[in-house]
This record gives structure tokens, C-alpha cells and sequence, in this order.
């Protein structure tokens, strides 16, 4: 006999439940954690390290890279100071739930007070698959173009903050600023947006002071908060 | 791309709720998915012809229901299905929006036999 079968399920809820898992996991260990997208090149790795550089003696910081292939990223964010593992997806366009819970089982979180996971660069995968990180960063490059805002909707609709890196190149390249943050704004209204450069250092001290304020938070919860 | 992953996901529900039904064959899969999620319906039906290999759902067929993205204006309170690239409002111009439909992924039900 044939019959049909209700389910009404979502495709990624498993992902999402254990999504859930990790940040009960963060949570309970005091650790603020960091989800880095961004296209390759973007410098996630390069913000990494003037992040783990910078906040040397302030915050005790762990790192979890995501790549298809190789230890290079991990390796940097090692060098830099950071406590890091490294995850190679095997193939794997973006990390999903799964594999940072097999990284953070890896890591001793005691002590840690901020986690930053470098997903695969990669503007689209990454976005459907949440890590249970508590807030996503997506760093965009003034060379990618002004117009990847308008081409991945997904990445720029679901992060919490958007760094506009390598803004020393600004006058070498066609990039209209009013047009990329339109649609960012069309997208992800009043989205916190941080401009600087890794290279020229240009900008970074918000960036970290927005790290040490959202840490802040995270740890010592207040009412108006 | 993340067909693969996503498909295996498919079958784990599929066959979890044929299991659960006591049906022995699964002989079609109901998808619902937005316009916004980035799935390509071929290469999912791909690996689909893999993965479920030698499983209760070997042969079932994949039904795609797309949805087409609607989005709100918050400024003119307008609904409007938004052309390729663009998301600003064809009324107004104007740029709050709200997505109204076109983020569902999910299974909806399944055809099976016993």
C-alpha cells in the first residue's frame, strides 16, 4: 500500500542542533567566539594575527582555521600567539557544527576568552551552515569588487558585523563605496561596518576595540545590555 | 556548493520517518526550497542517485517546490518578488526590506509503500 508521509522538517536541523551544543559548550567554558567569513584573500588570517598580536596580554585568544587542504593558517595564527587547530575539510566547500565540535574537543577552553573559527573563504556554503558562534563576521575586501553584496545576498543578509579590509588600495582601484554599502544596507540594515587595513594598520584600533567591548559583554552581563 | 552534504541530510530524514511509519520503500521525496538558498536541483538529484543506493530509498524520485523570493518594503508597506540582483523597492526606491518567502529548505513528505 502507498501512502504519504508527513515530515515537515529542515533539511539542515541537524546542523543546527548541534550548532545549539557548541554554544551551550562556549557558553558554559566563558568563551565569546567569532565566526570569520570572507572570499579567499580577503585576509582573514592577516586580521588573525594583528588581532591576536594587538590583544597579546589583554585576552587570552584560541583560533580554529578551517581549510580544505593544509596547516598554513593554523600555522600563522600559532605563530602570532594564538592557541590554534587547524581543520582540513577534505574537500569541503564550508566547516559546518559537526567539525567544530570535533575541534573544540581538541582544545583546552579554560582560560580562553576569545575564540575566532576562520571558516573555508567561501561567500556562499558558509552562510547555511551555522556554527553556534556567537556572533559572524564577514571581512570584505576593497578588490573583490563593490558589487558582491548585490551577488551573495545569503553571506551579507546573515552576519552581525562587516569589516571593509585592504581600504588602502582605494585609490588605485574602481571601487564606489556608496554603491557596495547600499546594498549592504538594502541587505542587512544598520549592520555594524568597520572599515581598515591590514597592511597600513589604518582603522584597526576600532576593530579592537569592538572585539574587547563585544568579550566585555559576553562575560560580565548587565541588565542594559 | 554543498549539495552533497545537504543531500545526505535528505536521506537521514527520508529514511528516519519511513523507519519510523514501518514502510519498506520510499518511492518519492517532497522538497520545499527557496529561491535564497543556494541549491542547484541537479545536483542534488546526483548525488541522490549515489547515496541513497542499496537503501529503502534507492529509485525514489526528488519533487522540487520553489519557492520565489517576496520581499516587504518597510517604507510603502508594498509586496514585491524582486527581479535578479535587485532588492531595492520598484515603488518607491526605497531600501529597508523585509524577506517575506524564499528562505525555506525543508522536507515536506515523503511517498512510501510497505
Amino acid at each position: 500500500m502507498s501512502a504519504r508521509l508527513p515530515v515537515v522538517e529542515k533539511i539542515l536541523g541537524a546542523n543546527e542542533r548541534l550548532a545549539a551544543i557548541n554554544r551551550a559548550r562556549l557558553d558554559a567554558a566563558g568563551v565569546y567566539s567569532l565566526n570569520f567569513m570572507a572570499s579567499p584573500g580577503a585576509g582573514k588570517t592577516s586580521l588573525i594575527e594583528h588581532t591576536v598580536k594587538r590583544l597579546a596580554g589583554q585576552l587570552n585568544i584560541a583560533v580554529i582555521d578551517g581549510d580544505i587542504a593544509t596547516s598554513i593558517d593554523a600555522d600563522r595564527a600559532a605563530a602570532a600567539g594564538a592557541t590554534a587547530v587547524q581543520i582540513n575539510t577534505g574537500g569541503e566547500c564550508h566547516l559546518d557544527a559537526a567539525m567544530l565540535q570535533d575541534a573544540l574537543l581538541q582544545m583546552d577552553l579554560s582560560n580562553i576568552h576569545l575564540l575566532i573559527v576562520e571558516n573555508v573563504g567561501n561567500l556562499v556554503c558558509p552562510a547555511s551552515f551555522p556554527l553556534g558562534t556567537h556572533h559572524s563576521v564577514l571581512i570584505a575586501s576593497t578588490p573583490e569588487g563593490d558589487d558582491k553584496p548585490y551577488k551573495y545576498p545569503g553571506m551579507y543578509r546573515g552576519v552581525d558585523a562587516l569589516i571593509i579590509n585592504k581600504i588602502d588600495l582605494l585609490p588605485y582601484i574602481s571601487f564606489e563605496m556608496d554603491y557596495f554599502r547600499q546594498g549592504v544596507e538594502l541587505l542587512n540594515p544598520g549592520l555594524v561596518t568597520l572599515s581598515l587595513s591590514c597592511r597600513t594598520g589604518e582603522g584597526l584600533d576600532a576593530w579592537l576595540d569592538w572585539v574587547k567591548a563585544r568579550v566585555s559583554a559576553a562575560r560580565n552581563p548587565s541588565p542594559e545590555s | 556548493m554543498h549539495e552533497l552534504p545537504v543531500t545526505e541530510s535528505i536521506l537521514e530524514i527520508s529514511l528516519r520517518h519511513a523507519t519510523a511509519a514501518g514502510a519498506k520503500q520510499i518511492t518519492d521525496v517532497y522538497l520545499v526550497i527557496g529561491q535564497l538558498a543556494s541549491i542547484v536541483d541537479d545536483s542534488v538529484q546526483f548525488y541522490w542517485d549515489i547515496v541513497s543506493k542499496d537503501t529503502p530509498a534507492e529509485g525514489a524520485k526528488l519533487h522540487f517546490r520553489r519557492i520565489p523570493t517576496e520581499l516587504l518594503c518597510l517604507d510603502c508597506n508594498i509586496r514585491y518578488k524582486p527581479a535578479p540582483m535587485e532588492m531595492g523597492c520598484p515603488t518607491c526606491d526605497g531600501v529597508h526590506v523585509k524577506v517575506i518567502a524564499g528562505e525555506e529548505f525543508y522536507l515536506e513528505s515523503i511517498q512510501v509503500e510497505d
